[in-house]
């Protein structure tokens, strides 16, 4: 049984094509790395998977759950996906004017239906769990980079999606920062979840992933392991 | 603010009105010409633009002032200048003499140098024809709406009958639309003298005059006091019009003489003393029973002693007071219409599809290109004939529409400058478009729109001004009717400002601490 099927997911702006055919299993448990170069389409097609990206061909299936080309899904479809699948962004996006963590128990409350002071309990433990336990009050503009990214993790954990997405999840931390993140997400799949990683940090890949997906130019030109030689592309000894 | 309102309004109504502002130049050779006041706006047979010629003006008074200009040698040049404000005009200068249906009512003696009586008329109720035969006398008005011209002896009777029967006097800035807002059943009376209520029957069938006079009042000329030397030579000059009939010429020709006149003049001929010093005791409390009402015999008794302006300011601070209120219950009212239509344009905008977006695009323009009066007189008057509003009704939605607008303008930057990140965030939640916008989008777009909106709501409490001129009495009404009455705007200025600024201070500081409290977080 597969977390994520993507079959020939193709995606164009205006008259270019960003994602050319790009097709791959994820199983649950697994974290896989999405790779490439600026422009290669890596986030375009986490964008794609969350339902914020129109594609023109192809499908993706997630535990029951098959989308096709057509608009962007709402209402029940979208509450639907979301059950299956959550994103980091690469800037957090955090809600500017709510704390940490009412960041955090935001959807629990208002798409899950779950008590307030349930939702608030567990929020406070996720951001322990994260490390930023003491920061559960603070509000975004008064975060580091770091934190916030973890706050962002928090709150897409929060609604306990099966598949999380992560954007470019390196780019604002510093490299000690960056192994305490690795060592996270080997943390978050113990549980069978699933992490699809958009990223160009090889570090960080060798540090976590299982698997590596190099995206060229809107294709996967490499799909192997990790550890293997030149699984991240085309800086083999970074 | 009263004369930029009145100026305004000039702008809807005359065009000869601007010539003769343009022509208006206070200080010209003021020796050879006699530069008469008055309004145009007051319509025939007063005096009114000719058609023919609308830099020209023709009425009684016209012919009044050339009657004058001839007996002292001078061109006769007339000056515009709005009703309520000819006194403090004629006080500072503007003109020599004004001549505008100008009532003698003891606070005019007090301050300025008038001149004998030259015409009287008699205070006339008018009411629609079904209730001729119930609404005869003041008393039958209690607890009605009767409507009159501000700043008159009609107003003063009325202002009496509210304390005696509880009439409610409705304060108009003209004498045309009482009598139309009373056929169509806004009022149900006018107090107006026989001149205007003659004219009222005349173009609105359906209105009768009841026949009893509610009180008698006299048309004066006005100068400053220290022409009092002008004065008497124009006093010389009319009375021996009232002798020789050119007077009495003028008042045919106008269709206004009556059996009354020849017996003013009787009193005036009979009483060399000048104006100022003679006043007509009957005209200063005019009696609101018909039967003491007729020619009596004129009596040489000097007015009672006009008020301090202080004292009088004083007398009128409850009024202010009450006014203030209304002023700000009108704002708060209609803010709160504007903030609703604001949000209902302001949400269309940005999430309606491209026919609803085009139309409120439409409307937005449309609303913040047409001056804030012309809409309020389309509200009130011009759609008189389909839906009747009362003017708070009128006054409110007024304000609310055209604030509407401007708040939907705020509003629809505040929400697309909330990051567009951040909805994404909402949508891959789970959150549905509406509670992005109530959990995400809304609250942070109101923290940008607090100080603009607070910003909006003070321009609105001093707007509300605007709204005298649908018959709503606010505080600057209020205000102008004080100064009026004691002749200064000196003293209810500074108080009318003090009451603006005491309710929007309060207002622009807890705008800073609710931006403050809400505003922690909202970096965006």
């Amino acid at each position: 049984m597969s977390a994520i099927t993507v079959r020939d997911l193709h995606v164009t702006r205006g008259d270019r094509p960003v994602v050319r055919g790009v097709s791959f299993v994820a199983r649950p448990g697994e974290v896989l790395a999405l790779m490439g170069a600026s422009g290669s389409g890596k986030t375009t097609v986490l964008r794609a998977i969350a339902g914020l990206e129109r594609f023109s061909t192809g499908a993706i299936e997630m535990a029951g759950l098959s989308r096709g080309p057509g608009p962007l899904p709402r209402g029940a479809a979208l509450r639907e996906l979301h059950a299956r699948v959550g994103i980091v962004f690469q800037f957090h996006n955090l809600f500017a004017h709510l704390t940490a963590a009412h960041n955090v128990w935001l959807a629990p409350v208002h798409v899950r239906g779950a008590g307030r002071d349930d939702a608030e309990r567990t929020a406070r433990r996720l951001l322990d769990e994260l490390g930023v336990g003491p920061r559960a009050d603070a509000r975004p503009h008064e975060l580091s980079g770091g934190e916030a990214q973890r706050v962002a993790i928090a709150r897409a954990l929060a609604m306990n999606p099966p598949l999380l997405l992560l954007d470019e999840p390196t780019a604002s931390l510093d490299r000690e920062r960056r192994a305490d993140l690795a060592r996270t997400v080997r943390g978050l799949v113990s549980g069978g979840r699933t992490i699809l990683a958009a990223t160009h940090d090889a570090d960080f890949v060798r540090a976590c992933a299982d698997r590596v997906l190099l995206l060229e130019d809107g294709r996967i030109t490499r799909d192997g392991a990790a550890d293997s030689p030149g699984a991240t592309g085309d800086r083999p000894d970074d | 603010m009263g004369f930029i309102i009145r100026r305004m309004r000039r702008a809807f109504l005359v065009a000869a009105i601007v010539c003769g502002l343009l022509s208006a130049r206070p200080d010209a050779q003021a020796d050879s010409e006699l530069r008469f006041g008055g309004d145009a706006e007051g319509g025939a047979p007063f005096m009114e633009a000719d058609p023919n010629d609308p830099s020209r003006v023709v009425g009684f008074e016209v012919d009044v002032a050339a009657l004058l200009a001839a007996g002292l040698g001078r061109t006769p040049r007339f000056v515009q200048v709005g009703f309520a404000t000819l006194d403090p005009a004629v006080a500072r200068g503007d003109f020599d003499i004004g001549l505008s249906g100008l009532e003698d009512l003891p606070g005019r003696r007090a301050r300025l140098a008038v001149t004998v009586p030259y015409y009287e008329f008699r205070e006339v109720l008018t009411v629609r024809q079904s209730d001729a035969a119930r609404l005869t006398s003041l008393a039958a008005l209690g607890g009605r709406r009767v409507a009159t011209l501000g700043a008159t002896l009609a107003a003063d009777i009325l202002d009496r009958a509210r304390a005696e029967y509880g009439v409610v006097p409705v304060i108009y800035e003209d004498d045309v639309h009482p009598y139309s807002d009373l056929a169509v059943g806004r009022v149900d009376a006018v107090l107006l003298d026989a001149v205007l209520a003659e004219r009222g029957v005349s173009r609105n069938p359906g209105l009768v005059n009841q026949p009893a006079g509610m009180g008698v009042g006299h048309y004066i000329g006005i100068l400053a006091l220290e022409n009092a030397a002008l004065r008497d030579r124009i006093d010389g000059l009319l009375r021996a019009a009232m002798q020789d009939g050119r007077l009495e010429a003028i008042f045919r020709k106008w269709r206004m003489w009556n059996d009354d006149q020849p017996r003013l003049y009787a009193r005036v001929l009979a009483n060399t003393s000048s104006g100022s010093q003679a006043p007509d005791p009957r005209t200063v409390g005019a009696d609101p029973d018909p039967g003491t009402t007729g020619a009596g015999p004129a009596t040489t008794e000097a007015a009672p002693a006009p008020e301090s302006a202080a004292a009088a300011t004083i007398r009128y601070l409850p009024a202010l007071l009450r006014a203030a209120v209304i002023t700000l219950l009108l704002s708060c009212v209609s803010m709160a219409l504007a903030v609703a239509t604001g949000l209902a344009i302001a949400t269309g905008r940005v999430y309606g599809g491209r026919t609803l977006r085009v139309l409120l695009t439409g409307w937005v323009e449309l609303v913040r290109g047409t001056p804030l009066l012309l809409q309020l007189f389309v509200l009130y008057f011009g759609l008189e004939s389909f839906v009747q509003l009362p003017a708070v009704a009128a006054a409110v939605l007024g304000l609310g529409l055209n604030y509407g607008a401007y708040e939907s303008e705020i509003y629809r930057g505040a929400l697309e400058a909330v990051p567009p990140g951040q909805l994404e965030a909402a949508r891959t939640l789970g959150l549905s478009e509406w509670q992005a916008l109530r959990l995400v989008r809304g609250p942070q777009a109101f923290t940008l729109a607090l100080a603009p909106m607070t910003n909006d709501f003070v321009a609105l409490l001093k707007d509300s001004s605007l709204v005298s001129m649908i018959t709503v009495v606010e505080l600057t009404k209020q205000t102008s009717i004080l100064a009026a009455n004691i002749g200064s705007w000196f003293l209810p200025g500074l108080l009318c400002a003090a009451m603006y600024l005491a309710m929007s201070l309060p207002l622009a500081r807890l705008a800073r601490r609710l931006e403050r409290r809400w505003g922690r977080g909202g970096h965006l």
